[in-house]
Order: C-alpha cells, then structure tokens, then sequence
C-alpha cells in the first residue's frame, strides 16, 4: 500500500509545481473506459495452472488426431518427435516419471533433447497456448473443443492417456496429476524477487588471481566463416576493422601484411528501382522455414518444385491454389497449410520464381 | 605487481599504412591502361606509404614529426568544390553509406522460422549507452506486425474495481515519465553455456540494447483501475500478435518501475518493438517486456504460461528446473576490442565496454589484459543509471604479445560478476539462460581477436 501513497504524494508535489490536477486524481477524467463484459470475455483468454479461466468442453482423442495431421504435424512431426522446425513435444518421459512427477532423463547426459512432456509442469499451460497461439500460421482459429481434442491427441502420443480418452473441463484435473515433470519446477532461487539472493558471485581479487590461465574453448578452424565475413560487419575505420574471414588468419602484424586488412571504401551501389525481390518475399512469408534450396525439408525442395513444374498459366493457378487452401500427398503425408494471410499478388509471384528454380 | 605493467605506460605508434592502391583504382588501370593521371596518383601513393612505413620503424616519438603531404588535406575534394544536397532529401535520415556494415544479424541456424527468431544488435560499433532505434535487437515468438494505432486497446481487467479499457489517444493524455534502462534477452549469451559458440560481441551479447522509455506507470492504470493490492499478487502482460504473448510479473515489481510505453529515444517505438505499445519492465528479461501490450490482468497466482513453463527455464544439475527466474544479473563486456576485430597496429588502445545490473547501479567495472591474473579499475563513464548500461573505459598499451581482456562488473547490491567456471559449478552446462559469465577475447600476435574461454 505505500507504494500508492508515494504514487499519490508525486501527483501532490507536481501539482505544486504549478500543474493542474482535477481533484480527484485518480480518474483522470474523460480518460479511458469502462470495459463492457463481452469485450472482457473476449480477450480474458488465459487459462491458469488451478484452472481458472478453462472454458467447458471437451474433445477426444480421435477428434484430436484429424486436427492434428492436417494442421500440426507439418511443423511437429506425425508423432509430434519433428526436430525440423520446433523442438519436439513428445519424448524422452516413461510411465516411472508420471508416478514420481519427476523426468529422469533430465539428468541424463545423452539425453538428445529436451521436449515438451520432459519440461511443462502444468497440463493448462498446453491448453491455453495452443488455445492462443496455434496453428502457427493461423493463431486462434482452434475452437474450444477443438483444443481439448489435440491436447488430448498429445497427451496420448505422451501415453499418459489412453486412445479412448476423452478430455474435458473435468478429466484435465486427473491429467495434471500424471504430468511427468509437475514436480520438477522450483521457486527456491534469488532471480524471481528483486532482492533475491544471487546464488553465484565473483571474485573481488585484483593481483595474482590466478595461477595458470588455460584457453580451454576456441572456435574451431572450419567455423571461421560460419557468420559469414566478420569485415563486413564492422566499421571500414577506427582503431578496430573486421577480420576478414573469407581468408586465413594474417601470419603477422598487420602493417607487414597490410593487404589482407584493407578493405575497400567504395559507397554501397544504390537500391535497384522497382523491382521486388522475391527472395526476400519468400522469407519473409515464411516459405523458407519448410522450403529449401536444393534439399529436402518439411517440404520439397524450389529444384524439385522446378522439376516437377512447368510455368504454364494453369500450372502457376493450380500450384497458387495449393499455396493459399493448403494441399497434402503430392510430396507424402506432411500437409502444406493453408495461408490466406498472403496475398494473391505475392503468391503468383513467389510461385513463378519457385518452378523458375528460384531465378 | 598492483597494476598491470601495460595499463601504465600509454605511447602513441603511428599506423602502418594500408593497401594505398585502393581496388577501384586497380580495377580501373587494369581495364583502362596507364595514363599520366594514374601515373600520377601511383607516385603519391607510394610516397606516403613510403613516409608512413618510416614513421612506424621510428617508434612513438616518429608521430610529433610531420609526414608528407596527406592528400586528404592538398587535393581538393568533391565536397569541398561542389555544392551539396538540400534539406530533406531524406525526410527520415539515415546513416551514412560507409556506416552499412553496422546491421541487425541472425546467426546462421540458430531458428528453423525467422518469425520465431532473434536479430542481434550490433554492439562492437556502438559509442555511449544508447541504442539506436534502428539497430535496437529483436526476438518475436510469431511474427511482428505494424499495429494501427486507432485499432489498439489496453485492457485491465481481473481483481480490480473497474475494468477499464483504453485508446493510444488515452493513454498519451496521461502524465508520462521518461526512463534510460537496458533491456536483454534471458538468452543472452546462452549459446556460450557448453563453450564457445559464435564469433563476436554482435552473436554473443547483441541481444541488449538500452533506450531512453517513454509512458505511463503501470501502478498509475492499477491505481485507475482500482487493483486490489491486498489479493492481487501478480500482473499477466499480455501481448496483441498471435502468439498472444504473456507473462507474470510479481505485483511487487508491477507497482515498483514498471511502465506502459509506446516511446523510445523520443520517437515512437519501432513496431518490430512494439509499435504502439509495449510493457517495460527494468532489470528484468526481454520477455516479460510484453510487445503490442493488449492486457493486463491482476491476480492471486502465477499464471504458468508457455514461456514461464516451457521455456525461459533454468535447468540445474539435478533435473529441476528454476522456474520464474526473471532478473537480469549483474554482467559486462569489452566491446572493442572484441571478437572477430583487428588491431591494425601495436601501441595506444582504449579499451571500451557496456556493463549493467537488473538488480541496480554499476558500481565499479575491472578490466584485465592477463587473463585474469591482475586487473585494473576501468573508467565508469557518466551517467551511471538503474538498470542501465553503463560505459567504461580504460587506456592500453599493447605490446604485440598474446592478450586475453577480461572484464568484471560489480552492480551496487556488491554482486561481482562470475567466472565461467563458477557459474557451471552450480548451474551446470545445460542450461540455456541467464549466463551472465565473464567474457574473454584472445588478442593473437597478428592483431586479430577471438571469442576464448578460459579456465
């Protein structure tokens, strides 16, 4: 309660100052609203670890598994294992953690990855994110039932339900008390409170602190270039240039080997016109998360679309449809998503230059 | 030895010259032939190499001498003899052509999707405390949208009397308080947990950035609202994109700095920031800095959203997990020189970093050049802000020999920052946030740095 004191005694100590305050100034009139309960209900979505917030619903987890492959697994996988685009949410839990509420293989060092199951606590964060965020490239389109079918879906490819499961605002509470990790989150640490106690501190040691001083991590050679040529990322003057990493180390003090340091000042040639880039479209839409240059990901690759294709009008409409309603088979059973977020201009667009090999 | 021998005899060495046939004139005579004009500009440049190689073999003393003509000053330049461009060409200014390299970066397979990725500021070319808009870093969950601010609401709602609900327009009538904080990322710096990873300062710490806030105080909409602070321990942030962003944010740190902002050095925020509105939450992680902030919700509970259960949670060596872990602790870093950098000569350096603390001040910043073996107290440069970067500064004198630089705040709760080794010792090496380690960069006899650990 004091900090609205002090709150109050701050208004009070302007207005000495000669600014004018209406006399209640705690309403600052005419400014905001009074929410009406309709807009509350529709943004007051979250749904919290006791529940509240959870609507009425339920879904099976049949139900769950249509949703599922036809708006998930492409970005998590059929078993919900995929690596390829999100870390995987299903693994790495046995029926020994549902009982104890512990994973064990948390503490396991060949452990690949750490899944979902592995780490969530609670089963109503699950809900309510999917509730909020999913499918990913179209959030919010998942309806109350919707969303209990898939998380039921999940928590079958889990095994911590069975396939007859049926999931609604009741048997969720049963759930939470088979999540493999609810016993693996703890608040025994100085870094949630501001005057928490650090649990690592350093030395105040100023002479002689250490004995021997070992290198004992470096970048590995080949990794030299790995972000790319680091003297195009710095100032072309000053004290400091970039290294430039398309080359080898310089063998001697630069000034003995001036060349290698020297970089060019030439002004950055101007932007060219009108022309868009479609390169630039296609990340930006997001099609490079499943569709690479020449290999294989989620998706076939822009070589094997230009293969399979030929740009004829009728191929570039059908092939634009399948981009904006979704489509599934022709590359195997991981579906393409719908994206009626993008518009058709950019969709032909993108579509020619992918069966043109991405010229 | 109190003091390192190198931090105490400052010299000036003139540079050694570089390439004095710059790319495009070889360019030009190899497609053009030889004529008396280039056959002039050859003989002026090899003089002044000539006269700048002397003054590098005589030593520090060689630099009070004059060197030959410099070109720069004799010949007249284009912008000296020519008239130059109007005002407002460029009704949004920009930064010079030769300033391009200074970019926001991905590093390269970091994230499968660039809507859920991170873009790296580009902290080895800045000066001061202060982050440009343009190079600010970002980190979006599911994309970044620009909002239209007529469209956008800010609700508050939950265990208050009022439910209230307001426009950009409202919000911007309110008395409105300005703030300098930094703002990082709990990954900063994650990548180095196991070893070392990326490069330079850019991948390794350029998830940080530091602004002057502009808005309102939260506390101030809680108090309109009417929040009962006797039940009401946290707040949920929510965000307005589709990842619908949320986090608890203990009420204690609600009422205390927390601020509604839709301003950052004195313009309105970028939208890959938020733009109109975005929560700002001092000393505590990027993620809890709510982006497009919709709502805020008072309640008696922890929420356990997605990012406070599955993410941006610290996993200890027996298998919990530290959940909530929010604070951003005391940290620092040489910015220049620093990995993946050149130093183009021996002699005069000033060393030049970024050190902060979400728990205060920056008290004292010590630097070393031995590995670790001696240190020295580097100049704290004004202003020295709460949960602010703050610069410092300290001569050197490099000597051509193998240099590890170090550097190692203390904030004002009297917190040092740690060694690698310590923080694996408790936390151990799975972990992915919060690594707020004493950085190393190796200088190598050829003036070139590198990221090192050291043990």
């Amino acid at each position: 309660m004091f900090k609205l004191a002090k709150l109050v005694g701050s208004v009070a100590l302007a207005g000495m100052a000669g600014v004018v305050f209406a006399q209640d100034v705690k309403t600052y009139e005419g400014i905001g609203r009074l929410a009406t309960p309709n807009e509350v209900a529709a943004w007051d979505i979250d749904v919290r670890p006791d529940f509240v917030g959870l609507p009425k619903g339920s879904g099976t987890v049949e139900d769950g598994m249509g949703i599922w492959d036809t708006q998930c697994a492409s970005c998590h996988g059929t078993f919900g294992e995929s690596n390829e685009v999100f870390t995987p949410i299903i693994g790495g839990t046995t029926a020994k953690d549902q009982e104890t509420g512990r994973v064990a293989s948390l503490t396991d060092p060949n452990q690949p990855q750490r899944s979902t199951l592995m780490k969530v606590p609670t089963v109503s964060t699950l809900w309510d994110y999917i509730h909020r965020a999913m499918p990913w490239t179209n959030p919010r389109t998942l309806s109350v039932d919707d969303t209990y079918a898939v998380l039921a879906y999940i928590l079958y490819l889990g095994e911590i339900v069975d396939d007859e499961f049926v999931l609604n605002e009741q048997t969720i509470k049963e759930v939470q008390e088979r999540m493999p990790n609810r016993n693996g989150m703890t608040l025994e640490h100085g870094m949630w409170q501001r005057d928490g106690k650090p649990d690592v501190n350093g030395s105040d040691c100023m002479t002689n602190c250490v004995t021997a001083v070992e290198i004992t991590s470096t970048l590995p050679d080949y990794a030299r270039n790995a972000h790319y040529n680091i003297a195009e990322q710095n100032r072309i003057f000053g004290p400091f240039r970039g290294a430039d990493t398309t080359k080898p180390p310089v063998a001697e003090l630069p000034g003995a080997n001036f060349q290698t340091v020297a970089m060019t000042t030439a002004a950055p040639a101007s932007s060219g016109g009108e022309t868009v880039d479609v390169a630039a479209l296609f990340k930006a839409n997001n099609c490079a998360a499943c569709h690479a240059a020449d290999m294989k990901m989620v998706g076939p690759s822009i070589k094997q679309v230009a293969e399979k294709y030929d740009d004829k009008p009728e191929t570039l409409a059908m092939l634009a449809g399948k981009v904006k309603n979704g489509a599934v088979g022709t590359w195997g059973q991981i579906p393409m998503p719908p994206h009626p977020q993008v518009s058709e201009e950019n969709i032909n667009l993108m579509v020619q230059w992918m069966v043109s090999g991405g010229q | 030895m109190s003091k390192s021998k190198l931090f105490e005899t400052p010299g000036q060495v003139r540079r050694a010259p570089e390439s004095f046939l710059p790319a495009d004139f070889v360019a030009d005579v190899s497609a053009n032939g030889m004529n008396e004009e280039r056959r002039g500009f050859l003989r002026k440049s090899f003089l002044g190499a000539l006269g700048a190689g002397l003054a590098t073999g005589m030593g520090a003393k060689a630099m009070a001498q004059a060197g030959p003509d410099d070109p720069a000053i004799i010949e007249k330049q284009i912008w000296q003899t020519t008239l130059g461009q109007p005002v407002a060409v460029k009704p949004y200014g920009e930064p010079s052509i030769y300033e391009k390299y200074l970019q926001r970066r991905q590093s390269p397979g970091l994230t499968a999707v660039d809507a859920a990725s991170v873009s790296f500021a580009p902290l080895q070319g800045f000066f001061g405390i202060i982050t440009p808009n343009g190079l600010h870093f970002e980190r979006h969950h599911q994309g970044w949208y620009d909002i239209d601010p007529n469209k956008h609401r800010l609700m508050i709602n939950g265990m208050v009397k009022k439910e209230l609900v307001f426009t950009m327009d409202d919000l911007m009538r309110l008395p409105s308080t300005s703030k300098f904080h930094f703002i990082e990322c709990g990954a900063n710096t994650g990548m180095e947990w196991g070893n070392v990873a990326v490069p330079t300062v850019q991948y390794t710490h350029g998830m940080l950035s530091c602004c002057e806030f502009t808005g309102v105080p939260l506390s101030l909409l809680l108090e309109m609202a009417g929040a009962d602070l006797k039940k009401g321990k946290y707040v949920l942030a929510e965000g307005n994109d589709g990842s619908g962003m949320t986090r608890t944010i203990p009420m204690e740190i609600a009422l205390d700095d927390v601020m509604v902002a839709w301003a950052m050095n004195g313009e309105m925020l970028r939208p890959e920031n938020g733009y109109p509105l975005r929560l700002v939450v001092p000393g505590v992680q990027g993620v809890s800095w709510v982006k497009w902030l919709r709502r805020i919700e008072v309640g008696d509970k922890p929420y356990g959203t997605k990012d406070e259960a599955v993410h941006y949670i610290d996993l200890m060596p027996d298998g919990t997990h530290r959940q909530y872990t929010t604070v951003q602790e005391v940290k620092s870093v040489i910015t220049t020189p620093s990995g993946g950098q050149q130093l183009l000569t021996t002699g005069f350096y000033n060393i030049s970093g970024l050190a902060w603390s979400g728990r205060g001040k920056i008290q004292r910043v010590d630097v070393s050049v031995d590995g670790g073996r001696n240190w020295s107290q580097a100049r704290l440069e004004s202003p020295i802000m709460d949960k602010c970067l703050t610069r410092f500064n300290i001569d050197w004198v490099w000597d051509g020999k193998p240099a590890i630089l170090q550097s190692r705040a203390v904030d004002s709760t009297g917190h040092i920052q740690p060694m690698i080794n310590a923080l694996r010792e408790v936390r151990g090496t799975r972990s992915i946030y919060h690594n707020n380690a004493i950085q190393s960069w190796k200088v190598d006899t050829n003036g070139e740095v590198s990221n090192v650990q050291v043990g």
